[in-house]
Order: structure tokens, then sequence, then C-alpha cells
């Protein structure tokens, strides 16, 4: 805890944006590399994985940052470095305008109480040996706030108010299904009453109509308890409906962000319009519609990455600035200052990328 | 003729606990060069049902018939069966990474699969057919890769490995079990790019098995909706989407975050799917149901036809013409409810009023 | 029937009837699994009677009439000074070379067999599981001395180190139940040290370090509980281990002195009487038998209810062996359906990830 109140201003961000009152997380240039080791005990780092490398973001109080990407982009070890379970590289994070970077777990313990994470994956999420109301409980022992019959109404309080019956405090996580195991996630992070909660792919592994529950559950925490979300999920309909702003992540870096209705109804991220053209809409007409953008391969490997812009081998618009120099993230012509692209040949209004047309219509 | 032709069809399976009821009576029909949807969450018995064709079900009772090209599948013999699978009916599973071998190549994989069906080819020849399925279905550098192992693929590619296995034999139907849920969305749309031109291919018919309804609005022709082990509605995809009947596929429409929509809540479907070994009596959806009625506590519904063309069937006992989520369609099944709700679906709809987003009691 | 349930329970992963078709928690479902069992039960059926006949060794004695050192050179022994066989005079087994009475003598040898199993066993486990725990939980350099400790320890002969102590110290019963439990711990803290590099990447690990939970309260309220499986099945197989291991010092003459009976020293005396008297040598490798089969025989009954898994992933089990062999090459379907993990299962399949993925 070294920095000022508000910080060094960070590169790429407008400086009015990160100074208001109303940041609750700033995370400023953050790098995390994964050394693969060679062979042996004491191996040399032969390569490094740039999981995340040189990301940039802020999360309002009381709103959700939504954070899109596919496998290998980074956004799973980002959350991490913010919650502060991995150390970072280099980079900050900066909580109500202090430094939490890799702080030790002494000094790091208040702000456990103000960070907490919902993780995907509700059978994984909760140790299966262990009595529900102990798991929702653990918060006010780790904390020390709050003991025996005290400690057992507050958790019975959060049941409910999560939406799961008090008298099953005594229960194992096996006897809930999937949805109720997720709420029991959420009753545990809502227990220090934290102003942040990193929501892993909270609904990804539950069923459609499971899915619907628990968000609006999240939506009625988020007005009764003025949360702030750094929401991560691959389903796009799924972020556009939480989100307030929205950060599209590629391969470790920032494509695009800006607030959720500009980045999804006018993309310039070539990659951005490629992922909302591949995101499976429930309606047959629209889904024959849609010129969909095929983008050839798979994401390249995180341990070496593309020279340049890291989407040039796969972008249908590359020139050959795009393997040589890396673009910034900044705001493009005609977009609002928020609305941020890093891209040197950004799609403009009514461009048309589909290269790979549709079968036809049967 | 269709090319697979499955009437009544019922699985369950004896546990400790009871008997679990997989699936309860399922018809269906698949035609070549056609794709039929089957969409169902937890607990509709959609993968048992499809397993059950393969004989993939030990210890499950099976009864019903499955005809596939003029042979029952079920109660078919293993031996009939182990020729059956792979080369008329291949399977694509959702993680090719636990239905591949992790420790054989991919190639020595897709040779073994051709040779064990035809012992005549001689090991140079499969490899070759082996080579050119693999660039086929979109591998690149296909002569180099396939000599390598499942965990030396991405995610995407082992799919398109797994479909290149299950293409070698030119099978006439291919049943895909989630082939897309574990795989980002830019590389699923690749994916089904590549099922549907094999199909256009080769005429081979589909049967794609999924919860997503994005998955099933992109390629299906005609959709099942399963609950509870049970079809709760057939009909064209432009029907299930655009003029749905039965209240469950209702539900999963609405529940579904919509662009148009952002930031209102979402409607969600209450309570949970039941449990398969006590199901709710009557109408397995009763519990759920905003149009719950006294004779869904009772009677099963039937699937019987509703709305125009005779292709579109659901099993509700709502009528047949108020079918779609216009306001003329909700009047009518207000009035029907209003008539048929006076007994013991009157305290069902209360609870449901009452804690319409939770998720009702634990199951135990 | 298990293999059904899991074949269900496989193909419906994720879903909302697996908490019907389970709906107990882990234990009770062990414990039912255990309760059909036959040979289980049959095995714990012997072991109570085997503690049974060990507590009563003080009444066997007042019974028959013949404390447990009491020589009877007369009606124990026969005209050639040999050992009375069983039945003769009272003597139910038959006597030992000195004429004592030897159904009294494996009695009480039965206590010392069963007190210095469970003894040895209940403190190797617990040094083990504590040791393997910090050791698996801290990695790095904590657990690369620890590990040095534990190889050491395993590799270290035993007998010679027995035979030194005995040598400085006479034989004893402290000296026995130092030197087996010093030997036993590194193999149960090696196990106990998998366990938990694997448990520690759970997520629900995950999630108690993001509130702050310390590494003591992450070891023994999170890992632990999930620990407790494997370590009552090791326990329960290191029994018998400890009870032959005790047995065998004693037959050297560096265990249990005498005259204090123990199944070993018995056995060790019994080797000259072999050809005259039977009994002798016959009756106390019974008990020695009896007792460590039991114990084995529940090991893997434990095993099997906590685990119904391992039936599936070794071939040559039953179900594999019904079906026939599979092919060599064809598609695994059998993991295909195995797909998903099993709640409370320690031993996940291990599916390495190795191309390089990061998880993101």
């Amino acid at each position: 805890m070294t920095d000022s109140l508000t910080g060094p201003a960070p590169s790429g961000f407008p400086s009015d944006t990160d100074l208001s009152d109303d940041v609750l997380v700033r995370v400023d240039n953050l790098v995390k590399h994964f050394p693969v080791k060679g062979n042996g005990m004491l191996g040399r780092t032969v390569s490094q994985v740039q999981a995340v490398d040189g990301v940039s973001l802020t999360v309002r109080r009381g709103k959700t940052l939504g954070l899109v990407g596919e496998t290998g982009c980074g956004k799973s070890t980002l959350a991490r470095c913010i919650a502060g379970l991995i150390p970072v590289t280099s980079g900050k994070v900066y909580f109500e305008g202090q430094d939490i970077t890799n702080l030790k777990r002494g000094t790091m313990r208040p702000f456990r109480r103000e960070i907490q994470m919902i993780f995907q994956d509700p059978y994984g999420a909760l140790n299966p040996r262990r009595r529900v109301g102990s798991i929702i409980g653990d918060p006010f022992a780790v904390h020390n706030t709050a003991t025996g019959a005290e400690r057992k109404r507050a958790v019975q309080d959060l049941m409910a108010r999560v939406g799961l019956n008090p008298e099953h405090y005594n229960r194992f996580p096996a006897e809930f299904s999937g949805g109720q195991r997720q709420r029991i996630g959420v009753a545990r992070a809502l227990a220090l009453r934290p102003k942040l909660i990193i929501c892993d792919e909270p609904v990804s592994a539950l069923d459609v109509s499971i899915q619907a529950q628990v968000l609006n559950l999240l939506a009625d925490l988020q007005d009764d308890f003025g949360l702030s979300y750094l929401f991560i999920a691959h389903d796009l309909e799924v972020v556009r409906h939480v989100s307030d702003s929205v950060t599209v992540m590629y391969l470790g870096r920032v494509a695009e962000s800006g607030p959720g209705d500009q980045v999804y109804d006018h993309p310039r991220h070539p990659y951005s319009a490629a992922l909302l053209s591949a995101a499976p809409a429930a309606d047959p007409d629209a889904a024959a519609a849609r010129q969909r953008i095929i983008l050839t391969g798979d994401v390249p490997s995180p341990i070496n990455p593309p020279p340049g812009c890291r989407f040039h081998p796969r972008c249908p618009k590359a020139q050959d600035l795009c393997g040589t120099a890396e673009p910034a993230l900044e705001a493009k012509a005609g977009d609002p200052a928020t609305h941020l692209t890093a891209c040197h040949f950004p799609v403009e209004t009514g461009e048309i990328l589909a290269r790979a047309d549709r079968r036809e219509q049967r | 003729m269709s090319l697979l032709e499955v009437t009544d069809l019922r699985v369950s399976f004896p546990t400790a606990d009871g008997v679990v009821q997989a699936v309860r009576g399922v018809s269906f029909s698949v035609e070549r060069g056609r794709t039929l949807g089957i969409v169902g969450e937890s607990g509709s018995g959609k993968t048992v049902l499809t397993q059950s064709l393969l004989g993939l079900t030990p210890g499950g009772q099976i009864s019903g018939s499955a005809m596939f090209d003029g042979v029952n599948l079920v109660g078919l013999g293993s031996r009939a069966m182990q020729r059956i699978r792979g080369k008329e009916i291949a399977v694509i599973f959702q993680d090719p990474l636990t239905s591949l071998h992790p420790l054989y190549k991919v190639g020595w994989q897709i040779t073994e699969m051709i040779r064990s069906h035809d012992k005549s080819i001689s090991k140079a020849k499969a490899i070759e057919r082996a080579v050119e399925l693999l660039g086929h279905v979109g591998i690149p550098r296909p002569r180099e890769r396939v000599n390598d192992y499942p965990h030396q693929f991405s995610g995407g590619m082992r799919q398109r490995a797994m479909i290149a296995m299950a293409i070698s034999l030119s099978p006439k139907l291919i049943i895909a079990d989630e082939p897309t849920t574990a795989l980002d969305a830019t590389v699923q749309a690749q994916i089904l790019d590549l099922l549907l031109r094999l199909q256009k291919e080769s005429d081979t018919a589909l049967l794609m098995i999924t919860h997503d309804l994005g998955v099933v609005a992109d390629i299906a022709d005609n959709v099942m909706v399963m609950y509870a082990g049970r079809a709760a509605e057939k009909a064209t995809k432009r029907d299930i989407f655009y003029q749905p009947h039965h209240p469950y596929t209702k539900g999963l429409l609405e529940s579904i975050p919509h662009s148009s929509a952002s930031g209102d809540r979402l409607k969600p479907i209450t309570g949970q799917p039941p449990s398969l070994i006590t199901l709710p009596s009557g109408c397995a959806f009763h519990p759920r149901c905003a149009y719950v009625m006294d004779r869904c506590l009772s009677e099963q519904p039937n699937l019987t036809p509703v709305g125009d063309a005779g292709e579109h069937r659901s099993a509700c006992f709502l009528p047949a013409a108020a079918i779609g989520l216009s306001d003329d369609a909700e009047a009518q099944r207000r009035h029907t409810v209003e008539l048929g709700r006076s007994g013991a679906a009157v305290k069902v709809a209360e609870a449901i009023a009452a804690a319409p987003e939770s998720e009702g009691s634990v199951i135990a | 029937m298990s293999v059904t349930e899991l074949q269900f329970q496989a193909a419906a992963v994720g879903d909302a009837p697996v908490a019907a078709i389970q709906g107990r928690s882990q234990w009770q479902l062990t414990w039912r699994r255990l309760r059909s069992d036959k040979v289980a039960i049959a095995s714990v059926g012997v072991i109570i009677l085997m503690i049974a006949f060990a507590l009563a060794a003080p009444l066997i004695a007042a019974i028959t009439g013949h404390p447990v050192d009491q020589a009877y050179p007369t009606t124990g022994q026969n005209s050639f000074g040999n050992p009375v066989g069983p039945g003769v005079h009272g003597f139910l087994l038959g006597t030992d070379q000195i004429g004592r009475d030897l159904l009294v003598r494996i009695a009480y040898g039965a206590r010392i067999s069963l007190f210095v199993g469970l003894l040895t066993t209940a403190l190797a486990t617990i040094a083990g599981v504590t040791l393997g725990l910090v050791a698996g939980y801290f990695g790095g350099v904590v657990d690369a001395i620890l590990a040095r400790f534990f190889d050491a320890a395993l590799a270290f002969p035993f007998i010679i180190l027995a035979l030194a102590l005995a040598s400085v110290f006479r034989p004893s019963l402290t000296i026995v139940i130092g030197v087996i439990s010093f030997f036993s711990w590194a193999g149960i803290s090696r196990i106990v040290r998998g366990q938990t590099l694997s448990l520690k990447e759970k997520e629900y690990i995950e999630a108690a370090k993001s509130l702050g939970a310390g590494p003591m309260r992450i070891m023994f309220i999170d890992i632990l509980p999930n620990l407790l499986g494997p370590v009552l099945v090791l326990a329960t197989l290191y029994i018998p281990t400890a009870v032959t291991f005790e047995a065998t010092l004693s037959f050297l003459g560096i265990g249990i002195p005498e005259p204090a009976p123990s199944w070993g020293n018995i056995l060790s005396e019994a080797q000259q009487f072999y050809q005259v008297a039977w009994w002798y040598i016959v009756f106390p490798a019974l008990a020695l038998l009896i007792t460590t089969l039991a114990f084995n025989l529940l090991g893997d009954g434990i095993r099997d209810a906590i685990d119904p898994r391992t039936e599936r992933i070794f071939a040559g089990s039953k179900a594999t062996r019904k079906r026939g062999r599979r092919k060599r090459g064809q598609l695994s379907l059998d993991q295909a359906i195995l797909v998903g993990q099993q709640d409370g299962q320690v031993t996940d399949l291990p599916i390495t990830n190795a191309g390089g993925d990061v998880t993101s």
C-alpha cells in the first residue's frame, strides 16, 4: 500500500474516468506470465505462457463489467489476479484507490472481505465433505466476525436471501441441485457484505431455465447491496444482459471495451465482430440471416503469441502493419470516449466482414 | 420411409434408491439428409435415449422399438450392434478428450475403426483414408497430424478428429451428443458448419442432442423438446420457436436473455426438473406450470396435434389453437385455465405464484 | 447395482436427479454399500470375535483354571517331555513346550497383537496424515525435504534397526511399538501427500483461499475431511501389516520378551516341536492368519464401498470380463460414458491435459 489514494494515471485511459469517486477497482497494465520449466526439478525456464499481457480496466461502484473472450484469452487468470489468488508478474491492481497488488497474506486480509468470488462449477466450488451451513459460515469463521448462534442466524438469513430453505443448514452439497449449489456459493460470497464480487462463469454450468433464476438473483442482490460485479462469461447474450460495460479479451490483451450497448451494436474490432456473429441466437430467422464471420483456425497458444496485433493471423482485415505494430487501445473516430478499440483498421459502420457464406436455406 | 423410426421407447434403471425412469415412451423419426434436434435440460432423458439406441446402457431395461433401416435396434444382439455402431450409426460425444482414447494416436484410432469393420482393407490404404478424412474435416497438415495424440490437438481440432472418425465409414446416421458444448462460440460455429456440409455431401441424417436452443435454431430442421423423459413438443424448427405450444417450451424461450430486453428481469421457470424416481403425478411439468389445471395433476397428456400443419404436436391439455406468443393465444390459455382450475390445481398455482424465482425444496 | 447407478449418474452429469439418487451424505452411501457386502460384514464379525477373545483372556484363564504363565510339567507334558495335544487333560488347544495352556497363551497373545496393531496404526496414521498434509499442501522446499524423509523411512532396513535397538536396550513392548510406528507412517504420508496434491487444486480450496483462510484452516478443515475415506482404507489395511510386523519381531526374538506371550514368540518356540506337536504351530498361525485376513478383507470392502468406480478402471474386473475383452483401438465408449466426477471421490481419473493449456 505505497501509492497515493488515486495512483498514477494509467496509459490508454482518459484521465477523467479513472480519478472519479465511483471507481471501485482499477487494473493498470496487468501482466501475468507463467513460466514453462524445462526438464527436472531445477529446470530452467524455457518459455513463458503470456496469459495476461498488459490489461487495463475499471470496475465502477454498483456497476457490472462484463469480461468476454474465448479459451486462452486470459480472463480467468485476470480475475484471479484481481482477487489476489495468484501473484501478478507486473502491473497494478487498485481497490478503492489503494494498491493491493501482491500484498502479503496478512495485509491482504481486510481486502478479502471486500472482494469475493463465485465460481463456475457448482459441483467443484463446494467442499463435498462439509455441511452447507459450515460452508456459508466460513467467511465469518475466517474473519472472526460472528460465532455460535449469531453465526447460525446470519447463515440462515443468507440462505433465505438467496432462495434456499434455511432449514437445510445441515445438509451436504450433494443433496442440492446445480442451481441451488450455485446459490450456496452466492450466499458464501455475500456473507461479509463485500463490495466487489467476481463471477467466473457463474451460470455456464446450469440449465437454461435455472440460469434465469440465478441471474435474477444476482441482479436483485446488486440492487439491494450496491454490489459491483466483474462478470466473466462466454455466453454473449448473458453478458449483454447483465453488464453495464463490456471488455473483450483476446490472447491476453484487451481487444475492445466500452459501454455494453456500444460494443454489442457497433463492434469495431474484427474479433468482437466475429465473436458476436458466431454467438448462437435462439431465433431461426436471425440465425439464418446472420452473416457469420467464420474465422480460420483455432486460437494460437499464449506461449508464442503472434507479433504485432495478436489477432492478425486470423483477421479478415489484416494488413502488413498488423503483423509488425501493436495497435493501441484508444477511442476510434466517431466513437464515444469510453468505447476503446485496439485495432489498426477497425470495422467501419455498415462494413460486412463475412467471408464464408452460409449454406443455402432449406 | 424414415431412416430411423423410434416408437414408444422406454428406458428405466433399477437402482438401490428405486427405479429411475429415464425415458418414458418417446417416439420420433429421422429422415435421410435431415436434422432432428432433441432439446432438453438435465434429467430430460435425452442422452439416455440415444445411448440406449446404441446399446450403451448396460443395466437399463429397454422396451419399445427403434427401426433403423429395417432393423430393430432394441434388443439387438451385441455382435449385430457392433456391426451397426460406427458403420451405419456413428456417434460424436461432447468431450473428445474422454471419448478418444488418450493413449493411442488419432490416426491409429481411425484406421482401427476402419479395419475392424472391413478386414480386407490394408493398413496403408486405411492410413491414406485417415489422412484424407482429417483433411476433409478441416485439420491443417493432416499427414503430420495423423500421428499425433488427442491431447496434442486443441479442443476444436479434437472435435474435428472425432467427426473424422465418425464419418470414416460413411454412416447413414450421425448422433451428435452435445458436440459443441465444450467449445468456444467461434469454434462451435465452425463445427456446426462442418456437420452441415458433411450432411449435404453424403445425405447423412443427423440427430443433434443439445440443451442450447441457439444450436438448434441454427441447424435443426425438426425439433423435439424433451422433459422428464417424455417428449413435450415436436415440431418444425420455426414452429417451435415462433409458435410454441407447450408451456415448457414457451417458458424456455422466455427465460433466455434477449438482446432486446437487456437490463430487464428475466422470466425464469419456477422450480427445477423433477426426480426421475419419484415423478409428479399426471403431467410431469405441472408443479412448474403457469397454466396448471386440475386434470394436469391426474392425467398424463399425450402428444396431440396442435396448430395448423399436422407435424406440430404437443403433450398438453391446453387447446390446440392456443399456440404462439401472441396476446390472443395467451388469452385463450387464460380462459381455459380459469375453467379448468378449481380443485387441486389451485394450491399448485398458489405455490408457484408465491415463490416464482425459487427452485423449490431440496430434492432429497 | 453400483455400476448402474454410476452409468446413470455419469450420463446425467449436472442433473438435478443425481441428488435424488444420492440424496444422502457420502458416508451414508458408503455405509449402505458396506452393509450389503457380505464378505466385509463377515470380516467385521471375525474381528469383533477376535477382540472379544483377547479381552476375555483372563476369563479364559479363569475358566480353564490355567493361568497364562503357569507351566504344568505333569499334566501338560507327556512322558517324553513333549507338549500334549488338544483336548488332553483339559488343555483345549494343547500345551506348549513347558506345559503351559496354549489356548490361554494365544488369548493373551491376541491382546498384544491387537493392542500393538491398533496403537501403532493409530500413531502412524496421525503422524503420517499430518506430515503428508503439510508436504502436499506447501509443496516446494517443504515438500522436497519431507519427501526425502519419507523415502528414507521407507528404505531403511527395519529389521536391522530393531536388532540394533534390541541389543542396546532389552527388547520390550515400547521398542516394538516405536519401531513399528516409525516405519509405518512413511507409507501413509506418501499416499496422503499425493491425495493432498490433487485436492489442493480443487475449486473449493481456491474459494477458501479467496475468503482469506490460512493454510492451517485449509489443511485441517477443508482438505482433511476429504482424506478420511482413503485414510480409513489405508489404516484398516495397515493393521494386519503392523500385527505381522510385531509377530515377525517377536519371532526373531527382538519383540515382546518372554515370558509374555505373543503369537510371534509362540511360533518361534514352536519351530522345534512341529514334528511332535502340530498344534503348537497351527493354532497361533491360524490366529494370525484369521486376524490379518479379516482386516485385509474389511479394508478391501471399505475401499469398494467408498469408491465403487475402481471396479471399472481396472481391467479384469467382473464388469469387463462379462462384456468380453474390448478390441484394441476401439473407442473407449466406457470412458465416454464415465464422464464427470463423483462427489467426494478423491480418486479422480488421471486424465491430464498435457497440451499446455492455460486455464482462462
